[in-house]
């Protein structure tokens, strides 16, 4: 293991690679989302010993293992709780949450939302591939209705998560959303998460190439279904458009049509958010990608380390010996 | 003071019983204030119901208080009563059978009317149809004396009037039993001062009530009991909740670590939560989570981090946190896990003790996974217990159990406060650099203790990766070698087993060295065996007694000291859990006596039951 830097020479993605071998399946969609992350590190500027990735349980979980930084690969479903009391504790860390679809928002489901209401300065990706791929391909919480599974065989009967509708009706204030394979926007939508202080979540569309293949060809493949969501730009993409309908849903229309969103993140109201987030290849064939919120609301670590600051400043730091005599006390001699 | 006769008094036990909106638990509470200032030694037993307001006037709605005192040192809250003050039929019927012959009953006369007396259950009223008969009843209209003596009070309602009643009571309490009454009033000014109404409203009814005994013709006599003879120093009450709070504090400042609190509200832990969010100028970071997983998973994340992660909660709590104190095990992390006991099993009945988690702690988790257990055994010993569970897992890396109980939570008893400079340290130190030349191996221990270092995120040099994973030994990389996962789990066991040599022998209680008989405990059942085997040897009998405070490991001399006896008896508030692992541990032919009635031993139950075996 080599030491530390303490941020004085400027790291590679190298000096992110840990001596563990990697062992997702040959063309598995998460090498390319490990080779995006390692290559976006370096540009954070923060030095490895100050960077902590927490995982849950899954084939996304592993990712710490390959990421020359502190990690704890922990339970399934929890790493938002572990990291939730890390980051609180730690101001001083970027902590990163990595897992899955099953891993987050089936097992973990309730950690993750609570986490996103409270804000803890995190940066959560959640990579999804609408499968359950360790355990060797179960329907997870993001598949189809109707997925044919080998606990499915007769199909699925409920109905899936949207994780950005979930992230945003848990009232989240870094929303995006990005393809494995497409790394230019994926580290762009990372840089962004990274700068943003709370919880910052970003839904990967990642293909398992053994138990979902093809899964998010609809976007992955077919270029042309791509949204991008660009801040104070018109959201169009090809010859086509979005804008808000009557009844507050967003649609897709000719492009040239009037009323066209002019997309802003920053919006405080995510009701737009909310419309976009339900764009989907099942309702229009065409998906968002980018930013699709990002808004300032105080970090939950930050009010925490205030009180403690404000409790200290009113009644100076506390004293055992005046806390164990508290209270009346008497004296036998 | 008074007029009248005194008599002197050894010991005194008194319950207070009505309404769970009465302020029963307000009345208790003071009057044991006032009797603590006095000297003597104490404890208390709160008794209530979960539900916050049941039907008023309803059985089950009964709240209790009891109070014991005594110019003499005691081991109990008491067993039955010597005087009970009543405020409605409903606790006069749920509480008269454990008042012996003899004893005192006051009841507030006003609150026996035809309604309360039916949703009680009598169908005639217990204060003239004789069922009181061999008792000292007093009968006091302590509502209406009350609403009399707050005529004038601007701003007060009638029910509000009724409401101060719980003070007159307590005026004549403290009056019949010579206490004092400054603090109290002070409390009222204190507590009530932002309603003046109010605070006037319950300091007259308060000496209302004071008067009224040193007046009334009702109460020809007064009792005194000395203080007792108590070691030396300066003391105060405390509650079992209250000192595990005081003792995570100190753990913090004898470590060095800052203390992260993950918490979920749950009956009867969630005051240690409430009263450390009081303490955040000790740099105390209380996390109330989303549920018991999420909050002993913060504190893990906190300890990862550096801190002192500790949670909380009683048995329906622990057993969500089992897999995260797994994890623990396997990261060898510091986590101190505290269970309050209930009765059990689910949700079983919130607001009473019960000793039957012990199998749970131990066993409660998947594979091969030992976690060292610290049980607490009175109200103030909480507080070392607190600091001893948190030098374990510090100097170990290990989650450790401290198990207390809804008895030791909510009572109270004196605390000799200790030297706080005397107190020694239980820092251990992070790592700082590599352990193997240029190479850091996270899972490389200190051939001592068998812990692991523990490098801290932030530390240059050190980054590692750990998780639930089986390790590879010394490197921590991820194995399913056979062999490997065999060394590790022995290791792990070891590791734990070895702490036996780092805790204080199991101390026998045996002044002749003569007893064939040892009585056998551990956690709240402290006070009821010391005070049974006081009984039984002022009867001439001689027994021995031993009180476990480590579960796990045992102490090194338990073998010993089991073995030494013809018979072990061992008294648990389950149905054998202790008794199960000593049989197994030792090989010795234990007996065990058993109650899990949802209240603490009696100590005559305890006492019979020992002179049965010494006298067999």
């Amino acid at each position: 293991m080599s030491s530390g830097n303490g941020g004085l020479i400027p790291l590679t993605a190298k000096d992110f690679k840990s001596d563990q071998e990697v062992r997702w399946c040959p063309g598995c969609g998460d090498y390319a989302i490990l080779n995006a992350v390692q290559g976006f590190m370096p540009e954070l500027e923060i030095p490895r010993e100050k960077i902590v990735f927490v995982s849950g349980i899954g084939c996304a979980a592993r990712f710490p293992y390959y990421m020359e930084t502190y990690g704890m690969h922990s339970i399934h479903g929890r790493a938002p709780a572990i990291a939730t009391g890390l980051a609180t504790a730690r101001r001083d860390l970027s902590v990163w949450v990595i897992g899955g679809d099953g891993d987050m928002l089936s097992i973990g489901g309730n950690h993750l939302i609570h986490t996103l209401r409270r804000n803890v300065n995190l940066t959560i990706l959640l990579l999804n591939n609408e499968v359950y791929g360790l355990t060797k391909g179960q329907y997870s919480p993001t598949s189809e209705r109707g997925k044919v599974t080998k606990s499915t065989p007769m199909g699925s009967v409920d109905q899936p998560f949207n994780p950005l509708s979930v992230a945003i009706g848990a009232e989240a204030t870094f929303v995006a959303r990005a393809i494995d394979t497409d790394k230019k926007e994926l580290s762009e939508v990372l840089r962004a998460a990274a700068a943003h202080r709370g919880t910052s979540f970003v839904e990967v569309f990642q293909n398992c190439n053994i138990y979902n293949d093809g899964a998010f060809d609809f976007v992955r493949e077919q270029k042309e279904n791509r949204i991008y969501l660009r801040a104070g730009e018109p959201i169009v993409f090809g010859d086509r458009g979005v804008r808000q309908a009557e009844d507050g849903s967003a649609e897709v229309v000719d492009a040239s049509t009037p009323g066209i969103l002019v997309h802003d993140p920053s919006h405080v109201e995510p009701s737009v958010a909310f419309a976009l987030s339900r764009l989907t290849f099942d309702t229009v064939g065409a998906t968002p990608l980018g930013i699709f919120r990002s808004v300032a609301r105080p970090a939950y670590d930050e009010a925490v380390a205030d009180q403690i600051r404000l409790a200290t400043e009113q009644r100076g730091e506390g004293d055992l010996k005046t806390l164990l005599h508290a209270g009346d006390t008497w004296q036998i001699d | 003071m008074s007029s009248k006769p005194v008599e002197h008094l050894d010991r005194v036990i008194i319950r207070f019983a009505g309404d769970s909106g009465d302020g029963i638990q307000l009345t208790g509470d003071r009057f044991t204030s006032e009797t603590a200032l006095l000297g003597n030694d104490l404890a208390t037993l709160p008794d209530f119901p979960a539900e916050i307001r049941a039907p008023a006037g309803s059985l089950p709605g009964v709240s209790g208080f009891q109070v014991h005192f005594a110019d003499h040192d005691i081991f109990t809250s008491g067993d039955q009563p010597n005087v009970l003050v009543a405020m409605n039929p409903a606790a006069l019927k749920t509480n008269l059978a454990d008042v012996p012959k003899g004893g005192m009953v006051i009841v507030n006369t006003d609150a026996f009317n035809e309604r309360n007396l039916q949703k009680a259950g009598y169908e005639a009223s217990p204060l003239s149809d004789g069922s009181l008969a061999g008792l000292h009843v007093h009968e006091v209209a302590l509502t209406s004396m009350t609403v009399t003596a707050l005529k004038g009070i601007e701003g007060i309602t009638s029910r509000e009037a009724e409401r101060s009643k719980n003070f007159f009571a307590l005026g004549l309490m403290l009056w019949l039993y010579h206490r004092k009454t400054e603090g109290t009033l002070a409390f009222i000014e204190q507590k009530f001062g932002n309603t003046p109404s109010i605070a006037e409203a319950n300091t007259r009814a308060f000496k209302a009530g004071y008067n009224y005994g040193e007046t009334s013709e009702d109460f020809a006599v007064s009792y005194e009991i000395a203080p007792a003879h108590l070691a030396p120093g300066r003391y105060r009450q405390i509650t079992g909740n209250g000192a595990i709070t005081c003792g995570l504090i100190a753990a913090s400042r004898l470590s060095g670590l800052p203390l992260f609190l993950g918490a979920y509200p749950i009956t009867p832990a969630s005051s240690i939560l409430e009263e450390l969010a009081r303490h955040k100028n000790f740099g105390v970071t209380t996390f109330q989570a989303e549920d018991e997983i999420a909050a002993c998973g913060a504190a893990l994340g906190a300890s990862f981090g550096g801190s002192l992660g500790v949670t909380t909660s009683a048995g329906p709590g622990v057993v969500l946190k089992s897999e995260m104190v797994g994890l623990a095990v396997m990261l060898e992390l510091p986590l101190v896990i505290l269970d309050i006991q209930r009765a059990g099993p689910s949700t079983g009945m919130p607001t009473k003790p019960e000793q039957a988690d012990l199998l749970l702690v131990l066993f409660g988790r998947n594979g091969e996974s030992p976690v060292p257990v610290v049980a607490a055994s009175s109200p103030s010993q909480c507080f070392h217990a607190a600091i001893e569970a948190a030098r374990i897992a510090i100097k170990y890396r290990t989650p450790v159990y401290l198990l207390s109980d809804a008895s030791l939570a909510n009572g109270s008893e004196p605390w000799l406060i200790p030297d706080v400079d005397a107190l020694p340290s239980i820092a251990s130190p992070f790592a700082t650099g590599p352990n193997d030349g240029d190479l850091f191996h996270p899972y490389k221990r200190d051939p001592d203790t068998l812990a692991r270092p523990w490098a801290v995120p932030g530390t240059p040099g050190l980054e590692h990766r750990i998780g639930g994973l089986e390790k590879e030994d010394v490197t921590g990389g991820i194995s399913y070698d056979p062999d490997n996962h065999d060394a590790m789990v022995r290791l792990r066991a070891r590791k734990v087993a070895n702490i036996a040599a780092d805790i204080p022998d199991l101390e026998v209680d045996d002044p002749d060295g003569g007893a064939r008989i040892l009585v056998l405990g551990w956690g709240s059942t402290y006070g009821p065996i010391g005070a049974a085997v006081r009984r039984v040897r002022k009867a001439g009998h001689e027994v021995a007694s031993a009180h476990l405070h480590y579960l796990n490991p045992f102490p090194r001399n338990t073998g010993d000291v089991l073995r030494r006896y013809d018979r072990v008896l061992v008294p648990e508030m389950n149905t054998g859990q202790l008794l199960k692992l000593i049989r197994a541990e030792f090989l010795v032919d234990a007996v065990g006596y058993n109650r899990v009635r949802g209240l603490p031993f009696r100590s005559s139950e305890l006492a019979e039951t020992i002179t049965a075996l010494v006298e067999r």
